[in-house]
């Protein structure tokens, strides 16, 4: 209920800002999908089935495949949970939104590949998730404005048994407020 | 070898059985493989007069659950003519020919109500005593946990330990895209789904007393604990706070939860009312604490902690204090399960290869038993008896279970037709009636 609450007054408020910011209105739409008790497996899906109801002139960064903010996901090593140095600037990316972007927050959900015990692989996705979380920090996002997660390995983003698909399962993905 | 062979034909008999009780439409778990060691109780068990006019037949069950447990061998009654159904009829002498050395007997009625009267008797065969005997009146569909009952009666008189053969089991089966937390009899059958949801269910854990099941459920798209009461299908959040919440585990009075919260750091172990409310914080530490277990006079905790590097089991006081380190041996030890007796702890154990498989420490010792090969077990749960480690074989993609024997001497594998099993958990004795 408070989740709703939450939703709606933050609804009103992004409608206020809308004709300043047009690229805020997104989130607006996208809201009924996270206060939707049913769980919307396929965000496209989800998107068809709403009506729009200002349509948006401006492109979401967010949503923009040529900004750096589309890239949502941090990859990691077997059984580590060191951010690598390639995805610095992905951080950054981020990091520069928040900033810009007082209020937005952003759940951080971390991932594990299914060789580790199920349940101990909470521990792993959660630490994957600090991780993300340290280094957006550093960058200057307060930590009320990140959430940390984790899935451990109940959420695989590829379903095969090789190192081609865990590669891809050991990972944090960035979920804006809202999304 | 003779011995063996008896044994797998018995066993493929037993799984037809099995698939042949599918058939409502129900997949269930079918056992597909079991091996034994050691010394076997043989014991005949004779066809109960009437059963084949009955809707459920009595003595298959009896003699898949007896099979099962790895501890007995199943007389062959091929060539034997007339197999007798009244005490007066039994020629113990006969039996002793054959090595018998207990001996079942009984019969269905029908009665005029609709119900049926089951009978059965237990016979020592070297002495030509009556061991026991039982008789239930019971409806149709009471027919399959009357052989249940039998069978439990037959193991504790002849083994002098308690049946586990009425208690039943929780999994996570995993259906597609769809997750269903679903509790079955102890041998598979009659499984139910008491939550079905598209996010993760993991870690179902049965109350103390049978009736209810602590999970942790991502329908908020978030991890969250929730007991669930059986008989009336009433929910409860018990720990939601900002963060993780996971890995639930009662405490033996049934009153409190552990669980692993990351509220105020990464991962710590915390207790909450097993009604919902404020947590108590229990371990204090910058790293991962998790996967807790109450031990079972409930003053301490067994949990894992990666402060040494690698993920440990060590123990510490509920109300807090310096804590224990009890795995020195790899370095990945997780998923901690107290036995009925609190005297051992089953866990996840990796070895040098990378290699899930289930082990047990000895706690007064510290001697650890690796019970399993892996190369991905998990999710270790006893039965109430503390005879059998019921656990999740993740190899190959296929979610099945694993049964062990907690001397490493008998295996099983269980499988489902329907999806991947997932986190068994082996409830409690008495959970038949909670129904």
């Amino acid at each position: 209920m408070k989740k709703i609450i939450v939703a709606l007054s933050l609804a009103v408020f992004l409608s206020a800002c809308a004709s300043k910011d047009p690229a805020k209105d997104t989130p607006v739409v996208d809201r009924s999908q996270t206060t939707a008790v049913a769980p919307t497996p396929n965000p496209n899906l989800a998107r068809t089935t709403q009506v729009q109801p200002t349509p948006t002139p401006a492109i979401n960064p967010l949503k923009d495949p040529a900004s750096p903010l589309s890239k949502r996901v941090i990859y990691f090593d077997y059984d580590k949970d060191v951010v690598k140095p390639e995805y610095a600037s992905l951080v950054q990316a981020h990091a520069n939104f928040l900033s810009q972007n007082r209020n937005r927050k952003i759940r951080l959900e971390g991932h594990a590949d299914e060789r580790g015990s199920r349940e101990y692989n909470m521990a792993l996705g959660q630490r994957r998730s600090d991780a993300v979380r340290k280094a957006a920090s550093v960058l200057g996002v307060g930590g009320d404005r990140m959430e940390t997660l984790s899935f451990g390995e109940d959420k695989p983003k590829a379903t095969g048994h090789d190192e081609a698909s865990w590669a891809q399962n050991r990972r944090v993905e960035i979920v804006y407020d809202g999304e | 070898m003779t011995q063996r062979l008896t044994l797998r034909g018995l066993l493929f008999a037993a799984t037809l059985t099995l698939l042949a009780g599918a058939f409502p439409a129900r997949a269930q778990l079918v056992i597909d493989v079991t091996t034994s060691a050691g010394k076997q109780v043989p014991v005949a068990i004779l066809p109960f007069a009437n059963e084949d006019g009955a809707p459920q037949n009595i003595t298959p069950v009896v003699s898949g659950n007896l099979a099962r447990t790895g501890l007995f061998r199943i007389v062959n009654l091929g060539g034997i003519t007339r197999l007798p159904t009244e005490p007066s009829e039994i020629n113990f002498d006969d039996w002793t020919a054959r090595s018998t050395e207990a001996l079942v007997i009984g019969g269905i009625s029908a009665l005029p109500d609709g119900r049926y009267e089951v009978r059965f008797r237990l016979f020592d065969v070297a002495k030509k005593v009556q061991l026991t005997s039982g008789s239930f009146t019971v409806a149709a569909s009471q027919l399959r946990a009357t052989a249940h009952k039998i069978s439990d009666e037959i193991y504790e008189k002849l083994l002098g330990e308690r049946g586990i053969f009425s208690t039943k089991i929780a999994y996570v089966l995993k259906r597609g895209p769809r997750f269903e937390l679903q509790v079955a009899d102890a041998d598979g059958f009659n499984p139910q789904a008491v939550l079905s949801s598209l996010e993760p269910i993991r870690s179902p854990k049965w109350s103390p007393d049978g009736t209810k099941l602590a999970y942790v459920s991502y329908e908020s798209r978030k991890s969250t604990v929730i007991v669930q009461d059986l008989a009336t299908g009433q929910r409860r959040t018990v720990a939601n706070f900002r963060g993780d919440n996971y890995a639930p585990n009662w405490s033996p009075d049934g009153t409190k939860l552990v669980v692993a919260l990351s509220k105020d750091a990464i991962s710590q172990v915390y207790v909450v009312p097993a009604t919902g409310g404020d947590a108590v914080r229990v371990t204090e530490s910058n790293s991962i604490d998790t996967n807790a277990t109450f031990t079972n006079d409930g003053k301490d905790i067994i949990f894992v902690s990666d402060r040494s590097g690698g993920p440990q089991l060590y123990t510490v006081p509920v109300g807090g204090g310096v804590p224990k380190r009890l795995t020195f041996e790899g370095n990945y030890n997780v998923n901690p399960r107290m036995s009925p007796d609190g005297k051992t702890v089953a866990f996840v154990y990796r070895d040098a290869a990378r290699s899930l498989r289930i082990a047990t420490l000895e706690l007064a010792s510290g001697q650890v038993t690796v019970l399993t090969d892996g190369p991905l077990d998990d999710s270790p749960s006893f039965s109430p008896n503390g005879r059998t480690i019921l656990y999740e074989d993740k190899s190959g993609g296929r979610g099945r279970l694993g049964a062990v024997s907690s001397d490493g001497r008998v295996k099983q594998k269980l499988s489902s037709q329907a999806g991947d099993v997932r986190e068994p958990a082996w409830g409690p004795y008495g959970t038949s009636s909670a129904r």
